[in-house]
């Protein structure tokens, strides 16, 4: 069977898995997105606080995926728990990081100005910190969603939704007639959904990003 | 006096400044030490004084962008030492070097933003914002909804005015606005805040290193030294005549005579009368006015009444039956608003010496030249020295009586000491 056969006819499994895939990383990202910009606001200010998220975000990266999944399904089971919580947590250190950075770069003679015309410290973080540290912020979402694309295909090793089942599927039945396909289209199907993701926030981007400081 | 006292009743308001003192933790001198000042109603006050001598933390505790560690600010009747800083700022202008826009909102976002805080309706706020960009010289309907980034130098630091006006509050703290800006631009801000000024009559406060900007905005000047001491408090005119000590004259810098002359317009000293004829006159009175008058030379006036011809006995030999050739062409003119400065500019490259006076319109109201402007200066630096003088007099009465106050145990009675340690 060629590999467009093979797609021809599993196409129906082939979408759930991708769009389950898509779901997921969505969903996590925007929950990643969330905490992530909450522990950056709570802590830019202070220089060991801001440093202290960043290191600590960054030690739950050198964890390996699969290491991870396997150490969470004792806790929270098999299936999506632990597929949302291993995302939502390695999404975390490229939005942490650049929204703290972001947050800091802001001209400190906005900030002085922004508390001079009378702006409270809600409004002047949301008029004037957060749309100018949102770029940044729009990027580190963007890395986070790549690098999450990949991960969520180990989430299979935990049951988890998405296209890491076919490629799963494929390894564990190495040498027969579908194995290479199932890898294939799984692995294919991974690539496309990351580069509409990547073109969808170029588009966000455009349509949040101030024009008075867009580049 | 300086001219603070307006027909209008004005729109700004008194700011008190009581034992006002910054210290900052970890730090035993204080950055700023027993500030005690007061600003009229409706006058310009500027601070000026060498870097880090904490004129600007000075400014910031006024809207307590810094807050004082002791004493109290008062702006109106009102004590706001201990009010939520941020009511207090939204009734206090604020516009800072390098404009502080905010890059990712528009002009027209940038100045609505007090307005619509304190609560305006939409429509109140879009008037205003028009408003306030014909105040400061742009036109609504192309710079509306243009980015910071999209204007010069200049303009940007017009909208923070207008930004900073645009509740119109009683009180504007200006820090250095305008240190960012090329000379040229500088000059025509510090002409348009004159203008403002004018017509608004707010109360300002503006910090400044310049000296001679402080001379041309100031109705009074406060020369500070380091932890913003006062080393004088008083008119451009009797600083520049009278620094009370060493430090204040070399903050003055030479050429204090010099600086003086930018002080004085044309209109406020005397000009003096010139023997003029119309371009229209005949000949013969023309030669009957030049022979008999006391000078020897006449000023030919076009027909709008325009200077336009210096014309000497000499000429008229080849005058004969036309003046078309004879004389010499006025080149330059002054006009009663320029300063004295200009005018003896004008007068020193004048081959003559002398240089005509001309209204608004262009039309001839006299002539300056050397002997007039330099009475006039005589004048003008020994009145400018008497009131130097009188001021220090009251002051030192001032002290004496508070010194004597303070050991008769009466003093003390201007806020707690050290009161509500408003730290935050």
């Amino acid at each position: 069977m060629s590999f467009w056969e093979y797609v021809g006819t599993r196409h129906a499994q082939l979408l759930t898995d991708t769009y389950q895939h898509a779901s997921a990383v969505f969903q996590c990202m925007v929950l990643a997105t969330l905490l992530g910009v909450l522990i950056a606001v709570a802590t830019y200010r202070s220089e060991w606080a801001g440093n202290l998220a960043t290191v600590s975000t960054a030690t739950i990266l050198t964890i390996p995926s699969l290491a991870l999944i396997g150490l969470l399904i004792p806790i929270v089971g098999l299936g999506v728990p632990p597929t949302v919580i291993a995302l939502t947590l390695y999404g975390l250190l490229p939005v942490v990081r650049n929204a703290i950075v972001g947050l800091r770069g802001v001209d400190p003679d906005l900030v002085d100005a922004a508390n001079g015309i009378g702006m409270s410290r809600t409004a002047r973080l949301f008029r004037v910190e957060l749309p100018l540290a949102w770029p940044p912020i729009l990027t580190g979402i963007r890395v986070a969603t790549q690098m999450l694309m990949g991960i969520a295909a180990i989430a299979a090793f935990a049951s988890g939704p998405g296209l890491g089942n076919e490629i799963f599927r494929g390894i564990a039945s190495l040498g027969s007639a579908n194995s290479l396909n199932q890898v294939l289209s799984g692995t294919l199907g991974i690539a496309i959904l990351a580069l509409l993701f990547d073109a969808a926030y170029v588009l966000i981007g455009r349509l949040t990003i101030s024009r008075g400081i867009r580049a | 006096m300086p001219e603070t006292t307006d027909t209008t009743p004005a729109s700004g308001a008194r700011i008190h400044l009581e034992n006002l003192t910054k210290i900052y933790p970890g730090n035993p001198t204080p950055a700023v030490d027993n500030v005690n000042l007061e600003v009229k109603a409706g006058e310009i006050v500027i601070f000026v004084g060498p870097s880090g001598c904490g004129k600007s933390t000075c400014l910031k505790m006024i809207n307590r962008l810094i807050e004082p560690t002791h004493g109290r600010i008062r702006i109106g009747d009102e004590d706001v030492t201990d009010m939520d800083p941020v009511k207090l700022r939204r009734k206090v202008g604020y516009a800072i070097q390098a404009s502080g826009l905010f890059p990712h909102m528009t002009v027209a976002q940038n100045i609505g933003l007090v307005p619509k805080m304190i609560g305006w309706s939409k429509g109140r706020v879009r008037n205003r914002v028009e408003e306030m960009l014909d105040l400061v010289g742009l036109d609504p309907r192309e710079f509306h909804g243009r980015y910071p980034r999209q204007l010069s130098g200049g303009q940007q630091q017009r909208v923070g005015v207008a930004r900073a006006l645009a509740a119109d509050p009683p009180v504007l703290l200006m820090d250095e606005p305008f240190g960012a800006v090329d000379p040229i631009t500088r000059d025509h801000l510090q002409d348009e805040l004159i203008r403002l000024q004018h017509e608004l009559h707010k109360t300002i406060c503006f910090v400044t290193h310049d000296f001679d900007e402080a001379i041309k905005l100031g109705d009074r000047i406060a020369v500070l030294r380091e932890q913003s001491h006062i080393a004088q408090f008083d008119t451009p005119e009797a600083i520049l005549t009278n620094p009370t000590d060493d430090f204040v004259s070399g903050f003055v810098g030479a050429g204090a005579a010099l600086k003086r002359l930018n002080l004085t317009r044309v209109r406020d000293v005397g000009v003096v009368e010139f023997p003029t004829a119309g371009l229209d006159d005949p000949l013969e009175t023309i030669f009957d006015r030049l022979r008999s008058g006391s000078h020897n030379e006449l000023l030919l006036l076009d027909r709008n009444g325009r200077p336009y011809k210096w014309l000497r006995r000499g000429d008229l030999a080849r005058a004969r039956e036309s003046l078309a050739r004879a004389g010499t062409l006025v080149q330059h003119t002054v006009s009663r608003d320029a300063t004295l400065r200009d005018a003896l500019e004008a007068v020193l490259t004048d081959s003559a010496g002398r240089a005509a006076v001309t209204g608004r319109r262009g039309e001839y109201i006299g002539v300056v030249d050397m002997a007039t402007l330099m009475n006039n200066v005589h004048e003008l630096l020994e009145a400018d020295r008497l009131e130097a003088i009188e001021h220090q007099h009251q002051l030192q009465e001032r002290r004496a009586r508070q010194t004597q106050m303070e050991q008769e145990g009466l003093a003390g009675a201007g806020g707690p000491e050290g009161g509500p340690g408003s730290v935050v």
